[in-house]
């Protein structure tokens, strides 16, 4: 994990090797401050060089290799480089690069393991270290956790210095001169007498130098580009309709495929009848695959209304067919033999609460779609020799090993080509598209073909965001909280989403309590426990995981205590966090929603607070009753991410999540009944339409000593300062998402 | 049927005439800025211009489309963009981008029906686009800026 001010260690060594015409510049070696017995069976392959820049006398190429779902991430890596390699990012191009165990995520294991995120202490930094090492050992290349800039922020940066300094010793080799006489500047090495040599030129030449690895990162003072407003590299391609999505491949020769599946996700077809579908316009061949049915036409809507012209018969869900027995499941949780974790359990709690409590409640959050805009697509052609494999995806490892299985091909022979994505929120770390797509292009060797999923199987199919309730009580005396108990059920994402992996996630899931056992705060009785459910219909990561739940129950609490104390619910908040950078963020949005000051009847003003993913986020929302119902009127907003680099990016980020979590809070849900989700297209599960839209005023603050991602913590306390401020506006408590079933929105 | 499409003529004889403009567009002619999201009208990422006004071709059945098609391709490129892009461009509109082909062949619409738009204008005509990436508060802000410039360049 990248930390602002020094680097604690080296943990990589950046080397060069020859490439056709010229020169790439890679983690050349894993280095550990200690010997660790995962390491010395290192395969050859992953010590093998995999290259961050690639220059030649055409291009410089900066590889990106965490993917772009709308967060900017092509930028941020890009502009990493950039800044010690002294080019500019109009001179560059970019590339996602193949997947590689080279490109394992850095920064992942440290937030998988037990120790509050404010915990700096020698233990907790020792087994985050030790946790990194199997994600190594595993090939960790995944996009997620808001790790890209932590896990790039050193690394990248190391790798355009290596290559400006070796860049530098080879035009010193070639023509007399000291490399300290040098300087570089827009992709150029300058000669004492002002010559300037373009990094192009000496590419050749440059593989023949031995790559200089001393280096010194530069000061951010020093920066050019990072700390400063960017142009995001994608913007005018994003503006103009000329950005390609995987969605929007086109390959010689390609055919189309629509998809039928169980609507009980992971049941089997029974039986199905295709007679009208193969005699419709265009289609070329009707496939059986795992789970469903798929229809090989020659564009994309005549294999829609193919598919959706097949009469199925499916096997049942795997879960419960109904809502009420979900939850039924998740209430019968709240029991000692499926407790999951106790992290937190400061005083005496049950003694505190022996003689009553002030406040017993319950609140609950349904299952939501990821739902991103680009429908799933992957885009195969197999042959018995190689398989292509063209499409968006957080996981591309995953997508190694799960093809090698249904195809047989070793990884050598499997290529898989990263494409933009068209939004995710975590939809892309499932792979289950590209297992179907492998299906169907065998079906037809030689062939690409693109599999496009409609809307509506996409909804069916989402692997939704977990269902969670919590159970919280507290006392409090004399106008302060004293006493703080709550009890989290869900059934496990890990185990949900890795189990598809076939990778196990043994001991406790964090993710059961993450956004509430690790809160800074010092209540003198304070107890936070994971229930873990049963396993219930199959769920994956979305945006900020369990924080998205939990961040609302553990803040709902704590309002609903202050409120019953007496107390202000931000001067509450203050009094009891021991966090210097969250104490900062929640006196940020004091000052700036200038709280305290007078409303007029029917308005309401609601704080909330959560750190998640190591990021203090504090939120104010303001709303307005009125005769249409409940509007969103303002929101202020204050994180510490320990350094933005890039302040345009940030402030977009912070705003989307924010909109993210308000507008899931106050409208969507996925349900089931007969084992089939309930909602398939947008007009059934939305989330915030621009009318709704607040004004939201960002503030980022730099003051934590880590950097840390902005794309997932400003989700989780949305809802609850939206909860908190409709409280405030209207004495109505709300403790069930989505808010609508309780009050409408204008 | 024949076409204009951003100036150039199409013969679509061999279509059929129900098959959604959306899908002509892109499977059928290449022209790949406008975007599959739904199917039902519900997002917006496949609007487009007919004779100048915003509609959905994901709901246009290609045999009924009534006047020239414009899309996001014929507004303007990126050397060249409209005025509408500029705005999107100098905000930094896009995150993920997937539905703002569709948002601002919306706006650009509303702006010449429209040209000095209230928020309620905006919010009137911008609400049946969908964004999931929460990019609405910088839409609203590059809508502002498109009017004043057009306003200033006419």
């Amino acid at each position: 994990m990248g930390r602002v001010k020094t680097i604690a260690r080296r943990t990589f060594l950046i080397g060069s090797a020859a490439i056709a015409g010229g020169v790439a510049f890679g983690v050349w070696r894993y280095k550990t401050p200690y010997a660790n017995p995962l390491l010395a069976d290192l395969p050859e392959g992953a010590a093998a060089l995999t290259p961050y820049v690639r220059i030649t006398a055409d291009a410089i190429t900066l590889i990106t290799p965490r993917a772009d779902k709308g967060q900017g991430a092509v930028s941020l890596q890009a502009a990493l480089i950039a800044e010690e390699l002294d080019v500019t990012l109009d001179q560059i191009e970019t590339d996602f690069g193949p997947p590689s165990p080279a490109y394992y995520n850095t920064a992942l294991a440290g937030d998988a393991v037990p120790f509050r995120a404010t915990d700096d202490s020698w233990m907790a930094e020792t087994v985050r270290d030790l946790a990194d090492a199997p994600m190594k050992f595993l090939g960790m290349q995944i996009t997620g956790g808001s790790t890209t800039v932590p896990d790039s922020y050193d690394k990248l940066r190391h790798a355009g210095a290596v290559a400006r300094e070796t860049l530098k010793a080879t035009a010193a080799r070639l023509h007399g001169v000291e490399r300290s006489a040098l300087s570089t500047e827009t992709g150029t090495v300058i000669l004492p007498d002002g010559t300037r040599l373009s990094y192009q030129s000496l590419a050749a030449e440059a593989a023949q130098t031995e790559p200089v690895t001393d280096v010194t990162l530069r000061d951010p003072s020093e920066w050019r580009l990072l700390g400063k407003p960017m142009q995001r590299i994608d913007i005018v391609p994003k503006s103009t309709g000329t950005q390609d999505y995987g969605i929007d491949i086109d390959l010689p020769d390609m055919l189309h495929a629509a998809i039928r599946l169980n609507p009980g996700q992971g049941a089997a077809l029974t039986s199905y009848d295709a007679s009208e579908a193969q005699t419709m316009r265009g289609v070329q061949k009707i496939v059986e695959i795992p789970g469903g049915v798929a229809v090989i036409a020659d564009n994309t809507w005549r294999a829609i209304r193919a598919a959706e012209a097949i009469t199925c018969d499916w096997a049942a869900a795997p879960y419960p067919a109904d809502m009420a027995d979900h939850w039924q499941a998740l209430s019968d949780s709240f029991k000692s033999d499926a407790q999951d974790s106790q992290f937190r359990d400061e005083g005496d709690v049950e003694a505190a609460l022996e003689g009553g409590t002030d406040i017993e409640v319950e609140y609950r959050a349904p299952y939501l779609a990821h739902a991103p805009l680009e429908p799933l697509n992957a885009t195969v052609r197999y042959t018995p020799e190689r398989i292509d494999i063209w499409t968006g995806t957080q996981v591309p490892r995953f997508i190694e090993t799960n093809v090698a299985r249904i195809t047989g091909l070793d990884r050598d022979s499997i290529h898989v080509h990263a494409e933009m994505i068209g939004g995710s929120f975590g939809h892309r770390l499932e792979d289950e598209v590209v297992r179907h797509a492998t299906h169907i292009a065998m079906a037809m060797p030689g062939r690409p073909i693109k599999l496009t999923y409609s809307r509506e199987e996409d909804m069916a199919h989402d692997f939704p965001r977990q269902i969670a309730m919590a159970r919280g009580r507290g006392r409090v005396e004399n106008g302060q909280v004293t006493a703080y108990d709550l009890g989290i059920a869900m059934p496990s994402v890990l185990s949900s989403q890795m189990g598809r992996q076939n990778i196990p996630a043994p001991g406790p899931d964090l993710q059961i309590v993450a956004g509430a056992w690790d809160q800074p705060f010092a209540i003198p009785d304070y107890r936070v426990t994971g229930y873990r459910a049963p396993e219930l219909a199959p769920v994956s990561s979305w945006r900020s995981v369990g924080a998205s739940s939990n961040g609302f129950f553990h803040d709902c609490l704590l309002d609903e205590l202050i409120h019953a104390a007496g107390a202000d619910p931000l001067e509450e908040r203050l009094r009891l966090c021991n966090h210097a950078p969250s104490r900062a963020v929640l006196e940020a949005v004091g000052e700036m929603s200038n709280w305290g000051s007078a409303m007029a009847p029917g308005q309401g003003r609601g704080v909330s607070y959560c750190l998640s993913f190591g990021v203090p986020c504090a939120q104010v929302v303001e709303v307005r009753d009125t005769e249409d119902g409940i509007r969103l009127t303002r929101v202020y907003v204050a994180a510490d991410v320990g350094r933005i680099i890039d302040p345009v990016n940030f402030d977009g980020l912070v705003k989307g999540g924010v909109i993210f979590g308000l507008g899931h809070a106050m409208n969507a849900q996925i349900t089931y009944a007969g084992g089939a989700t309930e909602q398939r297209n947008f007009d059934q599960y939305q989330g915030m339409r621009l009318y709704q839209c607040p004004e939201i005023e960002v503030r980022g603050l730099e003051t934590a000593d880590k950097i840390r991602g902005i794309g997932e913590p400003p989700v989780p306390p949305a809802p609850a300062a939206l909860a908190n401020a409709i409280f405030a506006a209207t004495g109505t408590r709300l403790r069930e998402m989505p808010f609508d079933k309780h009050v409408t929105f204008a | 049927m024949q076409l204009t499409i951003n100036g150039a003529d199409h013969s679509l004889d061999d279509l059929e005439p129900d098959m959604p403009l959306l899908w002509a567009l892109r499977d059928v002619l290449g022209i790949k800025g406008p975007k599959y999201g739904c199917g039902i009208a519900q997002c917006g990422a496949c609007t487009v211009h007919i004779d100048g006004q915003a509609v959905r071709s994901c709901q246009v059945a290609v045999g009924d489309v009534w006047g020239p098609v414009t899309t996001i391709e014929g507004l303007g490129t990126p050397d060249t963009p409209h005025a509408v892009q500029a705005a999107w461009i100098d905000a930094q509109v896009a995150q993920c981008g997937y539905c703002q082909s569709g948002q601002i062949m919306q706006a650009a619409s509303l702006l010449t029906e429209t040209p000095d738009p209230t928020d309620e204008d905006i919010d009137d005509a911008m609400s049946g686009n969908l964004c999931r990436c929460g990019t609405y508060p910088r839409i609203r802000a590059a809508i502002k800026t498109a009017a004043k410039s057009m306003s200033e360049g006419a």
